[in-house]
C-alpha cells in the first residue's frame, strides 16, 4: 500500500470519516474513495463510484466483478466507516457492566446522564459521559441508522424523553429496561405523547434476550446479545 | 482494555508499528464461502519480527499467513492466498476450521 494512500486512510479513521479502499487485485493499484472526493492509483468508472458508495452506505465489503471485463478483473472494496455507537440513558449499574461490553465489542460508547452522582468517570473509567437531559443529548448526538439506543435509568422523568428522542431518530436500534408491567405503562405514556403505535412498537421492551439474566452483568449481556442480534442475526428471532 | 482485541483498528495498529519504524504487512479477507470463521473486510498485521494484531480466521491459517506477510515485506510484491480451495495457481494450504477464505496480503510502504 502505497505511503499517500495508508497516510490517508489512517487520517479518514481517525477523523471519523467514512472511506472504502478499492483494491485492483490484478495490478495491486488502489484509490480511496470518499463521499465528496477520490484519491489514489487509478481511474474509477462513474459507474464503478456509485457502486462503491452504495457499498460504504451499507456497511458491505467485497469483491467487485467489472462487467466490462471478460478477463475477470476484479477490485476488491474494503468499507471503513465508523465504529457504530451506543447511546446508554442512565448511569446506573448495568450502564457499568454494559458500556465497557460494548466497547470489547467495537461499540463508540456514551452514557447519558445528568445526575452528577451517577455519571462519574470513577464509575465509568474511558468512557464518554454526557450530563445533558437526555431529549437534548440525544438531539446532539443525532443518532442515525449506525446508532443503538438504551435506557437503563427506571426514572420516566430521564428515560421518556429520551425514547420520545429515539423513537424519532433512524436509530435501528431502542431498548427499555423495565418489568412487562412498566412497560405498558410507559407505552402508555407515549401513546399520550402523541407517538403512534408503529413507532411505540419499535422499543424492545423488557430491554434484552431472554436468558434468563439476574445479575447486572448478565443483563448487560442480554442487551448487547439482542443489539447483535438486531445488527446481525437476519434469519433470528431477537 | 486491550487495544488489539477492539473490532476494527488493525490500521491503526499497523500505523503505529510503521511509525516505530518497524516494516508492516496487512492481510486483508477478501472473499469467503461456507462456513469460514471471519467475515470480509477481516484484517491481520504483521511486522517484520513476527508480531501479530487482529485475525483473518480463527487461527487456523494466522500462521501461514505471517509467513507470507514476511515474504511480502522483504520483496514488496503483493499476495492472493487462497486457503480450502482447488485452485493451480493459488498457494494450498486446507482450512482446518472449515470453509474456503481467499487473504490479500500487502506491504505498508
Amino acid at each position: 500500500m502505497k505511503r499517500d494512500i495508508f497516510d490517508r486512510l489512517v487520517a479518514a479513521k481517525a477523523a471519523a470519516t467514512p472511506v472504502a479502499l478499492i483494491t485492483d487485485l490484478t495490478s495491486g493499484l488502489q484509490s480511496l474513495v470518499f463521499e465528496d472526493a477520490v484519491h489514489g492509483g487509478f481511474g474509477l468508472e462513474a459507474e464503478t463510484l456509485d457502486e462503491v458508495r452504495r457499498r460504504i452506505r451499507q456497511d458491505r465489503s467485497g469483491l467487485l466483478t467489472d462487467p466490462q471485463d471478460e478477463d475477470g478483473f476484479r477490485l476488491f472494496v474494503h468499507v471503513h466507516n465508523p465504529a457504530m455507537r451506543l447511546l446508554i440513558v442512565g448511569a446506573v449499574h448495568i450502564a457499568q457492566a454494559l458500556a465497557p461490553l460494548a466497547v470489547l465489542s467495537g461499540y463508540d460508547v456514551t452514557v447519558i446522564d445528568p445526575r452528577g452522582a451517577f455519571a462519574t468517570p470513577a464509575r465509568f473509567p474511558n468512557i464518554k459521559l454526557n450530563s445533558a437531559w437526555p431529549d437534548e443529548a440525544l438531539t446532539a448526538l443525532a443518532p442515525d441508522m449506525r446508532t443503538a439506543i438504551v435506557t437503563l435509568s427506571h426514572d420516566p422523568k430521564l428515560d421518556d424523553p429520551a425514547l420520545i428522542a429515539a423513537l424519532r431518530s433512524p436509530a435501528f436500534y431502542v431498548g427499555a429496561l423495565g418489568s412487562k408491567r412498566t412497560h405498558a405503562l410507559r407505552l402508555d405514556r407515549l401513546r399520550d405523547e402523541g407517538l403512534s403505535e408503529a413507532q411505540v412498537k419499535r422499543i424492545r421492551g423488557p430491554v434484552g434476550l431472554s436468558i434468563g439474566a439476574v445479575t447486572p452483568a448478565e443483563i448487560a449481556l442480554s442487551i448487547l446479545g439482542q443489539i447483535t442480534c438486531v445488527r446481525r442475526g437476519e434469519n433470528h428471532p431477537c | 482494555m486491550n487495544d488489539t482485541l477492539m473490532a476494527d483498528n488493525i490500521i491503526e495498529q499497523a500505523a503505529a508499528w510503521r511509525s516505530a519504524g518497524r516494516k508492516v504487512a496487512l492481510a486483508t479477507v477478501i472473499a469467503t464461502w461456507g462456513s469460514s470463521p471471519r467475515p470480509v473486510g477481516s484484517q491481520m498485521a504483521v511486522d517484520d519480527s513476527g508480531a501479530m494484531a487482529g485475525s483473518v480466521s480463527g487461527g487456523c491459517i494466522e500462521n501461514a499467513v505471517a509467513h507470507e506477510a514476511a515474504k511480502t515485506m522483504e520483496d514488496s510484491e503483493p499476495r492472493l492466498l487462497s486457503f480450502g480451495i482447488t485452485n493451480e495457481m493459488a498457494w494450498e494450504v486446507g482450512l482446518a476450521c472449515g470453509g474456503q477464505v481467499q487473504v490479500y496480503v500487502e506491504a505498508v510502504e
